[in-house]
């Protein structure tokens, strides 16, 4: 689960960080207060969305040629720039083609930077835990970086139990060039980000760039934080951060029903049990020369419920020519499985041919009751045959 | 003898809810010895004929257990993997899907500690060797005794895999699902291993997917360590970037861990990799015939 940036940074606040005055904005009389309250010098105005790029974005439908990142010298411009933003959704190399809608602006103290450092925590798999990076070079995108010079990068295990340990984090500030009070500042930042990483289960946190101002002060000017649904359960307020408008309304409405999409750009709909087989299936598809519109895991043990969820949330993408259902019955039976798809037919108002394939326990019945269902439902012999059919299907 | 599990392995099961008691029952009913349940509390009760004690280590004592499959719910999955390590377990598989990533740091950090003990998992299918024994949530009638093996991140490709496999009558030695998670016990190269040294496996299935770079290590591993034929299929080809392919491990993060890559690395090493799933079969029987 992703947050925003300035909830990031009250997270690292809370835990000790030094991070830019600032005050999160909801409309543009708010924003215009904001400006004030920080005493009404330079500021910035910065568009809260979750997706990457935005200073590079633009606002679809505006003529303004900035991004979500502005920097702002008076109330006026405050009070333009903030319309524009909660206007117009913000388009980034990230959110695609159709952008995303601003509801929340940061309106924080502009920097007067002097140097640009990266900082960030991942779960390492080849590490084996969390893992503290951090690279001289700031303000750019660290796998860009990895990409062209990764002995650039420095990376530190950390023990889930102990945290940072202040050796390490004395070792990281030597190497990235900090010195006397400006290292203890950055210790306490990178001390503070592997805090709230651990103590909140993250699975990815950044400051980038993290700042020496003109004056010296090592401060936190941006900073990216998720976290392990997995673990949300033990941290409500961490839940209670999240943004629903940032998140895809199909993706949302089966994460509800216990299902697991994602929205692809095809037009060929897939529901399948198990991830490894869901992903195939699109691989399988796209071989055949199709374009799958969606990964679909039903899970385990799918019911009828579930099934005419799946089917819904399927066909209610408008680009759907055809689908296919690819289900290998082990625990759960091809004949429970064909009841569930039967039902659901009639109850979804299937308007475009409809593949299945079944393998597994019980497949004769299955199989059976499908083609006796009077349903207008192709039968598949076989995954290959099952894509070509589809493809086939969704090409008429 | 197969890798892992024989029919002299004998079962706990740790989590006897509703998921867990079902599927120690299917595990019985296949043959395997499921000698017992931990719950605590219910010690000296039995459930579903199968007895309860209220910790791994009264369980050991009593019925001699080696293995044991975890269904214990995610919060409290970590403290019973740990829990069975300390009571001495050898082979420890965990099924429960969901947990969180940094319990499994630390369990994984703690059974470094434990070199006797074996984690499959978590969030996994489970280890079958066919005919003998069963650990997990696998359909036991679609697998047949045979000498190829199969290691695999997906629980669903693994049964495409043990099907095709039983239908052209190769069978299949051992089955072992590694599980979807970032960060779980058993990896590629450790049930390679296990398999080239095993004398009843003529070949090995390696099914990976998109997520970190576990095929490419496991491409280096068998081209200096391997001499049976492997033969591959990566799934998440069409996977888009940064999104989370339902399995928590399955995801393409900055620019790491994508399909094409892993693909390359293991054709590098000379390892045939089937550009279906429907072929996973075909493509080991091809390989061990261009062996002779």
């Amino acid at each position: 689960m992703k947050i925003h940036e300035y909830q990031a940074k009250e997270l690292l606040a809370a835990a000790g960080a030094s991070v830019p005055r600032g005050l999160v904005a909801r409309s543009v009389d708010e924003a215009v207060k904001a400006f004030d309250t920080l005493g009404g010098g330079l500021a910035v105005l910065k568009a809260q969305v979750h997706a990457g790029g935005r200073g590079k974005g633009r606002f679809k439908g505006s003529n303004k040629d900035y991004g979500g990142v502005k920097l702002v010298k008076s109330r006026e411009e405050v009070a333009d720039v903030a319309a524009t933003m909660f206007k117009y959704p913000l388009v980034t190399k990230q959110t695609g083609e159709e952008g995303q809608p601003v509801s929340r602006v940061l309106v924080q103290e502009a920097a007067d930077i002097a140097r640009e450092i990266y900082v960030g925590l991942v779960i390492d798999r080849g590490m084996g835990g969390p893992v503290l990076m951090a690279c001289a070079e700031g303000g750019v995108e660290i796998e860009e970086v990895a990409a062209r010079n990764p002995d650039a990068i420095l990376k530190v295990l950390v023990d889930p139990d102990r945290g940072l340990d202040p050796a390490q984090a004395a070792k990281l500030a030597a190497s990235l060039g900090f010195k006397g009070n400006q290292a203890a500042q950055a210790e306490a930042i990178m001390t503070a980000l592997t805090r709230v990483f651990l103590d909140k289960d993250g699975s990815l946190a950044e400051i980038n760039p993290l700042i020496v101002t003109q004056s010296g002060a090592v401060q936190v000017l941006d900073a990216k934080m998720s976290f392990d649904d997995n673990a949300l359960f033990r941290h409500p307020e961490i839940e209670a951060l999240r943004d629903l408008t940032e998140e895809n309304p199909m993706e949302l409405r089966a994460g509800q029903a216990g299902l697991s999409f994602v929205k692809m750009n095809g037009n060929i709909g897939c529901l399948v049990n198990g991830a490894g087989l869901a992903m195939s299936t699109m691989d399988i598809i796209k071989l055949h020369g199709g374009e799958p519109a969606n990964f679909l895991d039903v899970g385990g043990g799918a019911n009828k419920d579930q099934v005419t969820e799946a089917f819904r949330i399927i066909l209610a993408d408008p680009n759907v020519k055809a689908v296919l259902v690819n289900i290998f019955g082990g625990i759960m039976k091809c004949d429970t499985i064909a009841a569930a798809i039967i039902a659901a037919y009639d109850e979804v108002g299937f308007h475009v041919p409809l593949v299945v394939r079944l393998e597994g326990t019980n497949v004769e019945l299955g199989q059976q009751m499908l083609a006796e269902s009077g349903k207008r439902i192709i039968p598949a012999d076989g995954l290959t045959d099952a894509a070509q059919k589809v493809v086939a299907s969704a090409k008429v | 003898m197969s890798i892992l599990v024989d029919r002299n392995t004998r079962v706990l099961t740790q989590g006897l809810g509703k998921a867990g008691t079902f599927h120690a029952t299917q595990c019985r009913a296949y043959g395997t010895q499921m000698v017992g349940g931990v719950t605590p509390g219910k010690g000296g009760q039995v459930k579903e004929g199968f007895p309860l004690f209220n910790s791994c280590a009264e369980a050991v004592a009593a019925t001699g257990a080696n293995a044991t499959m975890v269904f214990v719910p995610p919060p409290a999955a970590g403290a019973a993997i740990i829990e069975a390590a300390d009571a001495g377990i050898q082979l420890i598989v965990a099924i429960t899907e969901g947990i969180p990533v940094l319990d499994m740091v630390r369990v994984k950090n703690y059974l470094a500690k434990k070199p006797q003990t074996r984690l499959v998992g978590p969030n996994c299918p489970g280890v079958i060797t066919p005919g003998q024994c069963k650990i997990g949530i696998m359909p036991g009638h679609i697998h047949k005794p045979g000498r190829i093996g199969v290691i695999s991140r997906s629980g669903t490709l693994t049964y495409e895999a043990a099907w095709q496999l039983t239908c052209l009558g190769l069978g299949q030695s051992t089955c072992v699902g590694l599980g979807g998670d970032p960060i779980n016990g058993t990896s590629f190269i450790d049930a390679l291993a296990l398999m080239q040294a095993d004398p009843e496996t003529d070949g090995m299935i390696l099914i990976g997917e998109i997520g970190g770079n576990q095929e490419e290590l496991a491409a280096a591993y068998i081209k200096e360590n391997v001499t049976k034929p492997v033969t591959a299929f990566i799934a998440g080809r069409t996977a888009p970037p940064g999104k989370r392919m339902g399995h928590a491990g399955a995801i393409i993060s900055g620019g790491q861990g994508g399909a094409e890559d892993k693909i390359k690395a293991l054709r590098a090493a000379g390892i045939e990799v089937a550009d279906s799933p429907a072929t996973l079969g075909e493509t080991m029987a091809a390989a061990l015939k261009k062996r002779g």
